[in-house]
């Protein structure tokens, strides 16, 4: 699948619990946007593969040293949307 | 500084019990859990018999988060490592984070999680390989995560010498404690079963190509014709006398009180193997002599030649007959660096219990002269246990615990 539709944070949601599982003291559907990765047991290994899922899934390609310094979730959608809407998608 | 290295809580994942008690209750039954490989088609293949730890659903034992990052083998090791700590009360938040540390054995790393990867890349391009690839294939994964999972700061490492791996392991996590650590979570689970792992293995030379389950894995009999592969291990919370104390933990299995390691002469060579040395040794560190020693669990090869080392140097040591000898791995195959912590974790439990597990399937032939605890368990009261190890490439270690 290919598109350049902007992610969301349901979208992000999704995808972190695929790849990289969800950690059981943390409640993923609560009001995380601003929540440090750290805090929501997410380390740089764990950003790293949601980011490879998200180049499969929306055939974009990711800078690695930007997913894996993104701090929080609207800190990542922010990289993703930046490289969705400057037309890296092959 | 001499800290008593004790053991206060033990984890198991082995073929015949999902389990430390499950596990022991399997083995005083003489229950096997050698069969044919079931992790995979393996018709076609030169080997086929494993054991494989049964039962074992991931979901019900690690969260979400561990289970993409983590192969099989790494799994059971975290199921082994959260038993073996509720096992001696410990609540690793309580306590030092850089007092405790993690010393494991493993001779494969996350083989399968590698095979899955790298078929990925091949099929699929590199952009399908996960990140956790980075770090789930290494032999040092197992003591990462654990590591990680419990905030265990203090010296950590691992120990890669096949089969002897799991003694020097716990030798060495006696090193730190003696060094001033705390808490060592120790032993090790190995021996994953992909397609690629089997064949690694059986390029070996050493596996059985049997098909019967009965008649596979029969160290000290004349029908041996090499071991049965098998998967898991134990892990043992080991911690300095001093700090069990102070802690209050509830028990202590026993004490690692003696080891010794020693490495084979070149092969061809007319030296003498090393293991005997190996057994001398440890019984010298321990400060005890051959006539105390009550059991001993072999590392028992299953290979006629390697079967002969071992028991010419129980008879030189020890005398034609005179100690009981053991070899419970004839029911979960050898475990490569899980194998002999579960030895460890068997010859503990047969000093709480005062009874000695057997071997199975095995007709002992006379020229071995020594005393094999065949077909059903002995009674006995162990107070002391030596516990020996070889590893292919001429690595020979001993344990020796003694009853606190």
């Amino acid at each position: 699948m290919t598109t350049n539709e902007e992610m969301t944070i349901d979208d992000l949601r999704r995808i972190l619990r695929e790849s990289a599982g969800e950690d059981e003291d943390v409640d993923l559907d609560g009001d995380i946007i601003d929540v440090e990765f750290a805090d929501l047991g997410y380390d740089s290994i764990a950003l790293l593969e949601t980011g490879g899922y998200i180049e499969r899934e929306r055939g974009v390609s990711l800078d690695e040293e930007s997913v894996t310094s993104a701090e929080t979730p609207r800190k990542f959608l922010a990289v993703v949307n930046d490289s969705l809407n400057s037309g890296t998608g092959q | 500084m001499n800290a008593t290295a004790v053991v206060t809580g033990l984890g198991v994942t082995a073929p015949n019990g999902l389990g430390m008690e499950e596990y022991w209750a399997a083995t005083l039954r003489g229950e096997s859990g050698i069969d044919r490989l079931a992790h995979f088609d393996t018709s076609g293949y030169p080997v086929g018999l494993a054991g494989e730890v049964p039962g074992f659903d991931v979901r019900k034992h690690l969260p979400s988060r561990l289970i993409p990052a983590t192969d099989r083998t790494t799994q059971l090791a975290l199921t082994a490592t959260a038993w073996a700590l509720e096992d001696a009360k410990v609540v690793p938040a309580d306590l030092d984070e850089f007092g405790m540390g993690v010393t494991t054995a493993a001779t494969a790393g996350g083989f399968e999680f590698g095979q899955q990867q790298l078929e990925k890349m091949w099929s699929e391009g590199n952009q399908h390989v996960s990140a956790y690839q980075s770090i789930a294939w290494f032999y040092a994964v197992n003591t990462g995560q654990i590591s990680i999972r419990h905030g265990m700061r203090g010296p950590s490492g691992v120990l890669v010498s096949e089969q002897a791996g799991g003694l020097d392991a716990v030798a060495q996590a006696r090193r730190q404690l003696r060094k001033g650590s705390d808490l060592i979570v120790s032993g090790g689970v190995d021996g994953p079963f992909c397609s690629w792992s089997l064949i690694s293995q059986w390029t070996g030379g050493r596996l059985t190509e049997s098909s019967d389950p009965g008649h596979a894995y029969q160290p000290f009999d004349e029908a041996a014709t090499g071991y049965v592969p098998g998967e898991g291990g134990a892990i043992l919370v080991i911690e300095s006398a001093d700090s069990a104390r102070r802690r209050g933990a509830p028990k202590s299995y026993g004490e690692v009180a003696g080891y010794a390691a020693t490495f084979d002469p070149r092969p061809g060579s007319d030296r003498e193997p090393g293991l005997r040395r190996a057994i001398e040794i440890a019984l010298a560190d321990a400060d005890v002599s051959a006539a105390d020693v009550d059991v001993v669990f072999a590392d028992a090869a299953g290979d006629p030649a390697l079967d002969l080392i071992e028991a010419t140097a129980l008879v030189d040591v020890f005398g034609p007959g005179s100690v009981p000898v053991t070899a419970p791995k004839t029911m979960t195959g050898r475990l490569y660096g899980g194998g002999a912590p579960l030895d460890l974790a068997a010859a503990l439990l047969s000093m709480r219990d005062g009874v000695i597990p057997p071997t199975v399937h095995v007709a002992l032939a006379p020229r071995y002269e020594i005393d094999l605890v065949s077909g059903t368990p002995r009674g006995a009261s162990v107070r002391t246990a030596l516990v020996l190890a070889r590893g292919q490439g001429g690595f020979n270690s001993a344990v020796l615990l003694r009853a606190t």
